[in-house]
């Protein structure tokens, strides 16, 4: 890194004897004597070499400068004049030779302390949210954007809540439809909810009208595992309460929902179709121009408007108000928007399928 | 349900060049769901022939087993060979090789001629066998996936049939037919029949529809027939296990005589093996008309006919040979022997009919619904009848079934009908429903015009009629028999749009009043949950079902307290049959899983409910549908649930980041465990207290239990058992924390009161402090903080040693405390009298001496 390919100047000899402080050349000299040297000294270290001789304390200009005392008392002021500007001239010299010497050393540090940047290592490990609540929250977030809340409830739940309350017959086929997991004793009428509807329930009886929520959550039903089917999955369902609901308000929020998810291109249909609690029914597809296969229609969930014995189950009175509901699986919709081709992909917690989503989805 | 095309279009009008496909499309547009093709010919493809054995002349082989070799002609006497191609022979005579027996020369056979293709894409080609070339193959019914019978070939007469040789045999065997397949819902037992489906097939396509049940006549009066009684002393939820019972005798048939394969071929394509003769018919009228049949034969029967309820520990031998237990729910037919059948479910073995049965008697009733569904649950036995009585039956098609198997009993099996037939029963009342146009339309959107409105209506078979008062016409519908399902207004509502086309609703936003967007707790999760994964650790999401052993270990922190869990009753598996207590079990089955994949180094984290039951569980009863309950029985329910907090559980195995140059990764341990906790702490404002801790899951000496500052237990973190972890062949040293989440959500300050910031200088001092080794840091640190007063503004442990130097059995602590006045610069003895202060509370109360 040597850059200096002159001649290393040697400092001069600084014991010559002290000059007359009142000649004016031999000041002159000194003082020129010392200027080339700092002109000359190439690093910071020859630079406090050349301070030391030609301004420090055994220099000519200081023995000189002190040599003024002995003079006659009429010379000291003529000779000091001379001195001090002198003097002035060589730390003004040495002042600006540090300051270029010094930037001169920071650029070259700057230059040597260059790394690779393509060689730096991965030190942190980064994290992973799961696919499945990120998209949870997602479509949380679209409604709650549309004035919506979210509601929730336990997991474990009452017959009462998952059946029951939402107009499903004791006995009837709809029921064994569900493939409930029971827990024990069969007497405490508890089981594991097969749909987040029950949360619809409690924010009937809970809430004052009208009702606007958005019910995410687990949902469980005794299917063995396979490719598309798991006995633990998600759903979200919408509910809302109001007076003069009709099924086209159905329709326009799922239509709007829908272009909030897939993009202002998305097209929605509904099918006719039974769920016990909804009066009419029917089943939504939703267009999927990106299919594997060839552009088509996918189920994507049920809804429909909200059956009076639900209404009146909640104490709500079905001659006043009305209502719809819908619900999707998060699993089917995570398979279709970002094709995932195996549903065991989301339940058997390799890191790689959540990795690989990282915060987003 | 499946729907031969041939079939539906005896009744409704299906283009002659339609596919199950096209009609599917058409029956999903009101409400039927795909659910696959049948179609013969997308297994099968001809040329497939009847041929006539013309000689056999058996071949015993080297390997013990004797082949025929057969000619078999396939045109008719006199014509010529019209087929051409490898391996048909001009002459219109095949020689091929077969190995059953069960056929003589002169039988009509099955010939799958070269060229064909058999299902499993078996292609028939003239090949080398047995010292011939066997050009074809004389079928079986399995070869032609009609069957599963493969004792030996198809002799056409058996079918009753003798074709001319060369026709066609697909054509004969009803191969060209197909079916579609439809999901029908369970409020729609109607289109559990040909009937039913043909009518929503003719809604769908605006065509016309040709009811079945106008094709027969009901000839007979009623009685006196055989004689029957409904004695049902025990009605389920008040209503009568029977309200009809009809029944036909029909004698001197041939229960023998084959079933006709235009009637096999739609049975087979719709699902139904053929049986015998008076099995299929029955079988196919409750296909084409959606009553349940049953046959029985009438010299076993003896005595009167009585339904009624199953006698205590009565039994019966069910058709399929098995002797059932009875309860006294299910609903029987008996005669003076005793129970001949379980009402809906299934017959009796005693009264079943045979080849050799003369004389017949047919049942069509109605059953109710919640008893049949009771039975088929409580013996383990769905039937097709089961299917549709539990959905529900038309009660005024009973005696129009009844009479079309007699019809066909008649017309088939050569017998005779009598003159007169047993009708039991109470007709219900029929439904009439009042709708008015201002509610339809309000439901669906759409202002339905009164001919949108009547046209539906009448379509589905009701009958109309209006009121008009004022802006708004009233209609009083009356229900047909057979919409068990159509009982309010709403029900109606859906049918109108349905016919007129869910299509048609347009698409308003309804506007929800201003909301609160995410509640507090809400957001608290979501930061929580994503802080997590911010600082590199990643979510799963594992299933809650656990072993009774993980809920000892990990749900419980004391070895000898068995926690109480909740046990499923059904469970997918009966290892897993508990739901978790902690969610550490699920995390650990995934990191073993991941270590399996190739990935030693994790960070798993995973938030999830936790059931923790109490003594209490559940209510004894269920309030019932379509009323508000009242609010002690509200709160019962609430309270009967288990508590069910959120935990969030990490668990940390191998090397905290990845392997990479210039760069030493760590191993996680203990205190990483402690770092994630506070990190949660942080994130929600609650400072989470950490003392030395013991959890039977966990490593005695480096666990801590987590509290909030009242002392109420958040949960564990640190290092897992090493024992534990030799059990479930986990890495050494691995860590892990669980924690309710839901406790310190709630600690959380609603508002976070302002500390005021002091701009005077610092003052520091160190104190090393040498106390006994089994005192806890974090309790020195509490008592100089005490001690310090309120100059104190900071302390924290920067060292802790033991060894040369230090008393054995002790350590030596450092603190730096930081002094700060809020009001002036603190002179060097002030700052010096609070350090002296502090140490002299640890002093009294660890002994601790400075260094």
């Amino acid at each position: 890194m040597s850059e200096n390919t002159s001649v290393a100047q040697q400092p001069e000899a600084t014991t010559s004897a002290a000059p007359d402080p009142t000649d004016e050349a031999a000041i002159s000299a000194a003082v020129d004597r010392a200027v080339a040297a700092i002109a000359g000294a190439t690093s910071l270290d020859e630079l406090k070499a050349a301070r030391l001789a030609h301004s420090g304390e055994k220099s000519p200009l200081s023995l000189a400068n002190r040599g003024i005392g002995a003079l006659p008392k009429e010379q000291k002021a003529a000779a000091g004049k001379v001195l001090g500007l002198s003097r002035g001239r060589v730390n003004q010299a040495l002042a600006a030779r540090t300051e270029e010497l010094e930037a001169q050393d920071a650029a070259r540090i700057l230059v040597e302390e260059t790394v690779d940047v393509t060689a730096a290592p991965r030190r942190r490990h980064a994290g992973a949210r799961h696919p499945l609540s990120t998209l949870q929250e997602r479509v949380s977030d679209i409604f709650v954007g549309m004035g919506w809340e979210i509601a929730e409830g336990p997991e474990l739940e009452s017959e009462w809540f998952n059946f029951d309350a939402l107009n499903f017959p004791p006995d009837h086929p709809a029921r064994e439809m569900q493939d409930t997991f029971f827990v024990q004793p069969p007497e405490a009428h508890l089981l594991l909810r097969t749909h987040t509807s029950p949360v619809q329930v409690r924010s009937m009886l809970e809430r004052e009208l009208p009702i606007y929520v958005l019910c995410p959550g687990k949902v469980f039903r005794t299917d063995e595992l396979d490719a598309t089917h798991t006995p633990v999955f998600h759903q979200f369902e919408g509910l809302a309460i109001d007076r003069k609901l009709s099924m086209a308000d159905l329709r326009g929020t799922l239509e709007h929902f829908a272009r909030q998810m897939f993009g202002d291109e998305a097209q929605i249909r509904l099918r006719p179709n039974y769920f016990p609690f909804t009066e009419p029914s029917a089943e939504l597809d939703i267009w999927h121009p990106g299919a594997k296969g060839g552009p088509g229609w996918i189920e994507w969930g049920g809804c429909g408007m909200v059956h009076p014995n639900v209404l009146r189950a909640a104490g709500i009175d079905p001659e006043i108000y009305s209502g719809f509901a819908f619900g999707m699986g998060i699993e089917r919709t995570l398979m279709f928007r970002n094709e995932v081709g195996d549903m065991r992909d989301m339940i058997e917690g390799d890191v790689r399928f959540s990795e690989h989503f990282g915060m987003e989805i | 349900m499946r729907i031969p095309l041939s079939w539906l279009r005896e009744y409704a009008q299906v283009p002659a060049g339609a596919r199950a496909e096209d009609v599917m499309a058409d029956l999903v547009r009101v409400g039927l769901e795909e659910e696959g093709v049948h179609r013969p010919t997308d297994q099968l493809q001809g040329p497939i022939v009847v041929g006539q054995v013309l000689s056999m002349v058996p071949e015993p082989q080297s390997n013990g087993k004797t082949i025929n070799w057969c000619q078999v002609r396939v045109i008719p006497e006199g014509a010529a060979q019209t087929l051409s191609g490898d391996g048909i022979d001009p002459s219109g005579v095949q020689g091929i090789v077969c190995g059953a027996h069960n056929f003589a020369v002169g039988d009509k056979v099955v010939v799958t001629l070269p060229g064909s293709v058999l299902p499993g894409d078996f292609r028939i080609s003239p090949r080398k066998t047995y010292g011939h070339v066997s050009a074809g193959m004389v079928a079986s019914v399995r070869e032609l996936g009609i069957g599963e019978d493969h004792d030996g070939i198809l002799v056409l007469s058996t079918l009753g049939l003798d074709p001319e040789p060369g026709s066609d045999a697909m054509e004969l065997l009803g191969l060209y037919d197909q079916a579609a397949e439809i999901n029908v819902t369970p409020d729609r037992s109607y289109c559990f029949s040909i009937r039913g489906v043909a009518r929503e097939y003719a809604h769908a396509t605006g065509t016309r529809f040709k009811d079945p049940a106008d094709g027969v006549h009901v000839a007979t009066a009623a009685g006196p027939g055989y004689p029957v009684r409904i004695e049902d002393a025990a009605p389920i939820y008040g209503k009568l296990g029977c309200d009809r019972f009809v029944a036909r005798t029909v004698r001197g048939i041939d229960a023998g005589a084959p079933t006709p394969v235009w009637m096999s071929s739609r049975l087979r394509l719709a699902g139904m093996r053929s049986i015998s003769l008076p099995v299929d018919i029955s079988n196919y009228v409750m296909l084409e008309l959606g009553e349940p049949l049953h046959c029985y034969d009438l010299d076993k029967l003896s005595g009167d006919i009585v339904v009624r309820r199953a006698n205590p520990g009565e039994t019966l031998k069910t058709l399929d040979a098995k002797v059932r237990t009875l309860d006294p729910e299910d609903l029987l037919i008996t005669d003076s022997s005793g129970g001949i059948g379980i009402a809906g479910v299934m017959g009796g073995a005693s009264t079943e009919t045979s080849s050799r049965t003369v004389n017949i008697l047919v049942e069509a009733a109605r059953f109710d619904e919640i008893s049949v569904a009771r039975s088929r649950r409580r013996h383990k036995l769905p039937s097709e009848a089961s299917k549709r009585f539990e959905r529900g039956v038309d009660w005024q098609i009973a005696d129009v079934a009844a009479q079309r198997a007699v019809d066909l009993l008649v017309s088939l099996a050569g017998g005779t009908a009598d003159e007169t037939g047993t009708d039991v029963g109470t007709a219900p009342e029929p439904v009439l429903i009042q709708l008015t146009d201002t509610y339809a339309s309000g439901r669906i959107g759409i202002d339905f015009t009164d001919a949108e409105i009547t046209t539906s209506l009448l379509d589905l078979g009701a009958t109309v009629d209006k009121t008009a008062s004022g802006n708004e016409t009233t209609y009083t519908v009356t229900v047909p028999s057979w919409r068990t399902d159509l009982r309010i207004p709403d029900d109606l509502t859906e049918e109108i749009a349905r016919l007129v086309g869910y299509d048609k609703i347009p698409a308003t936003l309804p506007v929800a009043p201003p909301g609160r967007g995410l509640s507090r707790v809400q957001q608290q999760r979501r930061r929580l949950l994503q802080a997590l994964a911010d600082a590199g650790l990643t979510e799963v999401i594992a299933y809650p079902f656990v072993s009774k052993l993980s809920n000892d270990t990990f749900g419980t922190a004391d070895a000898a307290v068995s926690a109480p869990a909740v046990k499923l009753a059904n469970p997918i598996s009966e290892e897993h049959s508990f739901l978790r207590t902690s969610i550490l079990p699920g995390l650990i089955e995934i990191a073993k899983r991941n270590h399996s994949r190739g990935f030693r180094d994790l960070a798993l984290y995973e938030a999830g409910l936790v059931f923790l039951p109490e003594e209490k569980m559940g209510t004894a009863t269920v309030p019932p549908l379509g009323l508000r309950p009242p609010e002690e029985v509200l709160d019962a329910l609430y309270d009967g649930l288990p508590e069910q907090p959120l935990h969030v559980a990490a668990v940390l195995t191998g090397k905290d980041s990845p392997l990479a140059a210039g760069h030493s990764a760590r191993s996680w341990d203990w205190a990483d465990a402690l770092d994630i906790v506070r990190l949660m702490g942080d994130i929600v404002g609650v400072e989470v207290a950490v003392s030395q801790g013991s959890h039977q899951a966990f490593h005695p000496g480096r666990t801590a239990r987590l509290a909030l500052r009242t002392g109420e237990l958040l949960g564990y973190a640190g290092e897992l058992h090493p024992k534990l972890l030799t059990e479930l062949n986990m890495p050494a040293r691995s860590v892990a924390l669980e924690v309710n989440a839901d406790l310190l959500f709630e600690a959380a300050a609603d508002v976070i009161v302002a500390k005021p910031i002091s701009t005077f200088p610092i003052a520091t001092q160190d104190v090393a402090l040498v106390v006994p080794a089994d005192v806890p840091a974090d309790d020195v640190l509490a008592a100089l903080r005490e001690g310090a007063g309120e100059l104190l503004e900071d302390v924290a442990l920067f060292d802790v040693y033991s060894g040369a130097g230090i008393e054995e059995g002790k350590k030596s602590l450092a603190f730096g405390l930081r002094f700060r006045a809020a009001d002036r610069t603190l002179t060097a003895e002030e700052a010096s009298e609070a350090r002296t202060a502090a140490v002299a509370v640890a002093a009294g109360r660890f002994g601790a001496v400075q260094r």
